[in-house]
């Protein structure tokens, strides 16, 4: 079987795909191909409805299919192919895909490099463990939504939404909009993880109550939902006996996590980080699969598309950049300007307050340049100071106002701070958190303007 | 004396607007935290998306959006005005779907090709 080699392969036509495409074709691919499994491409976008899209990428605050549309129509003007209904089925380290569709049957396919853009998927009742009947009724989040804004069917009458997580918010205003009566969103942490501005117009507008540090205990009903137990829970999340509620509902939404959708890369052998549930990456969205990138929600679950699209883009031009220099080589293999003859990688390690950084390496081979780390903090902190460390020694540090689980958050490493790391021989970088004392006062230290991540980029 | 917290920025401010004071806002960080807070007590306004049956499509369903954002008491009345609309493929995207909505002066316009 004759295998063409593609300049660049993308799996997924979602807006992790559809970036990093546009922006390796901008870069001067002109062999790239896009595998979607869907018989369109948009990926989630088109089933968000909602607006509030766009607001850092385009300035504008568009709807879900609107943000799709900007990158369909950016992609039909470029050489960029798009196989639709084409489901991958296995990707192999050395960059050969073996995909499946009606039309073409079975195919392999080969890439100089391919760019990850397959997204996530959302949690489902399994891991969480609810205990009660299995009855029809119970729908993850993002699968309501589709029924709802897509295929046009109505989910239920009356329904209790468990957990806050974004998608669970919007649902929580979409099905009252359809006339639905949504009775309760139950989320088992002390905080919402969804965005401060779902919370104020899916649920403050539409008078719906949030019951933090709450779980549903039991599901009730059979064939159909009849109701859930919620309860209370303590510290440790463990239902306090006692603080049982019946609701009577037939419908449950889920938003409890979105995982990032990996068989094809574990099947490749790429490294995952079992904090993101991703592939570890460097700072080019490089892989540990030398030619592999990886992008959006792949990598991390992101709270906006403007992020995966900024994300995305990097990967596309990372990944231009390795299949241009192919080219002009005339050789696979590519060689690095090492930058240091002591380490290869630095790592980022997760300090105090910190869940994960990405990227989580920094890969001295590749050209330095500022280096853009991503985060969660694991906890809400108030007025907080931003630790970036090597050795013993404090290299930067950074102020904010505020920080929560349901908000990534950035910080820039600049060159010269890598710089020096290299010089003295660091391998290791430390993020961390503190919450500031309320009086302490930084006049000493050069402190860095806040920014919240938006205005940065 | 309203207590908010700004959707302006994720940072999500905790503003209290002061109605009797001229609409004094406290708590903001910055100059759009202000005019949000001001508006939100003063005139509360949202876009509102939905959708409407379409025919002759790739789904069933075709969404829309209000093309200015309507104020919060009237979402409902608003959204029912969607209920009888069923639009025929080929529609573009910022086709008028209903116009004047519930005499806002706002349109329902698709947002999709559909």
């Amino acid at each position: 079987m004759h295998v063409k080699i593609h300049d660049l392969i993308v799996i997924g036509g979602g807006p992790a795909g559809l970036a990093a495409a546009l922006s390796a074709w901008e870069c001067g691919v002109k062999d790239i191909v896009i595998v979607e499994r869907d018989k369109e491409l948009g990926g989630i976008l088109n089933q968000c409805i909602h607006n509030g899209f766009g607001l850092h990428y385009f300035k504008e605050e568009l709807t879900g299919p609107e943000y799709a549309s900007r990158f369909i129509d950016m992609l039909r003007d470029s050489s960029v192919q798009v196989k639709l209904d084409t489901m991958v089925i296995e990707l192999t380290d050395d960059k050969e895909l073996h995909v499946v569709s009606s039309t073409n049957g079975y195919e392999i396919l080969k890439a100089k490099a391919v760019i990850l853009a397959m997204g996530c998927r959302e949690r489902p009742r399994g891991p969480i463990g609810t205990p009660g009947t299995r009855p029809s009724g119970i729908f993850t989040a993002g699968q309501a939504q589709r029924y709802v804004n897509m295929e046009g069917y109505h989910v239920g009458r009356k329904a209790v939404i468990l957990g806050s997580g974004d998608i669970g918010l919007i649902m929580a205003r979409r099905l009252t909009l359809e006339g639905s009566e949504v009775l309760a969103c139950v989320e088992i942490m002390p905080y919402s993880g969804g965005l401060a501005r779902n919370i104020v117009q899916c649920l403050h507008d539409y008078d719906i109550p949030l019951y933090l540090s709450h779980t549903i205990t039991q599901i009730h009903g059979y064939p159909r939902v009849e109701g859930v137990t919620i309860s209370e829970v303590d510290d440790n999340r463990n239902p306090i006996p006692g603080t049982e509620q019946y609701i009577e509902c037939d419908t449950v939404l889920l938003s409890v996590g979105l995982i990032p959708e990996n068989e094809l890369s574990k099947g490749a052998n790429i490294a995952i980080d079992s904090r993101t549930g991703g592939p570890i990456v460097n700072q080019s969205l490089e892989t540990s699969v030398e030619g592999i990138f990886a992008c959006g929600n792949v990598v991390h679950v992101h709270d906006l598309v403007d992020y995966v699209t900024y994300e995305s883009s990097e990967a596309g031009k990372s990944a231009a950049q390795r299949i241009l220099k192919i080219a002009s080589s005339n050789s696979a293999d590519i060689t690095h300007s090492i930058t240091d003859e002591n380490a290869d990688v630095i790592q980022l390690i997760n300090g105090n307050g910190i869940s994960y950084t990405v990227p989580q390496l920094i890969d001295l081979k590749v050209k330095l340049h500022n280096i853009e780390v991503f985060f969660r903090t694991n906890r809400i902190f108030g007025k907080s100071t931003i630790h970036v460390k090597a050795g013993n020694s404090e290299l930067k540090r950074f102020k904010r106002v505020r920080l929560t689980p349901g908000e990534m958050e950035k910080i820039v490493i600049d060159e010269d701070t890598l710089r020096q790391c290299i010089s003295k021989g660091f391998d290791e970088i430390e993020v961390s958190v503190t919450e500031d004392p309320a009086s302490e006062e930084n006049v000493h230290f050069p402190v860095e303007k806040t920014v919240t991540l938006g205005e940065v980029l | 004396m309203t207590e908010l917290i700004c959707t302006v920025c994720p940072r999500g401010c905790h503003l209290k607007v002061y109605p009797e004071e001229n609409y004094r806002v406290e708590g903001h960080q910055c100059a759009r935290g202000e005019k949000y807070g001001q508006e939100e007590v003063k005139n509360p306004c949202r876009i509102i998306t939905s959708t409407v049956c379409i025919e002759g499509a790739e789904h069933p369903r075709c969404p829309v959006k209000t093309n200015a954002p309507v104020p919060k008491q009237m979402i409902f009345n608003v959204v029912k005005t969607l209920n009888n609309v069923c639009l025929r493929s080929p529609v573009k995207a910022g086709d008028i779907v209903v116009e004047n909505a519930c005499g806002t002066g706002v349109d329902f316009i698709t947002t999709r090709s559909m």
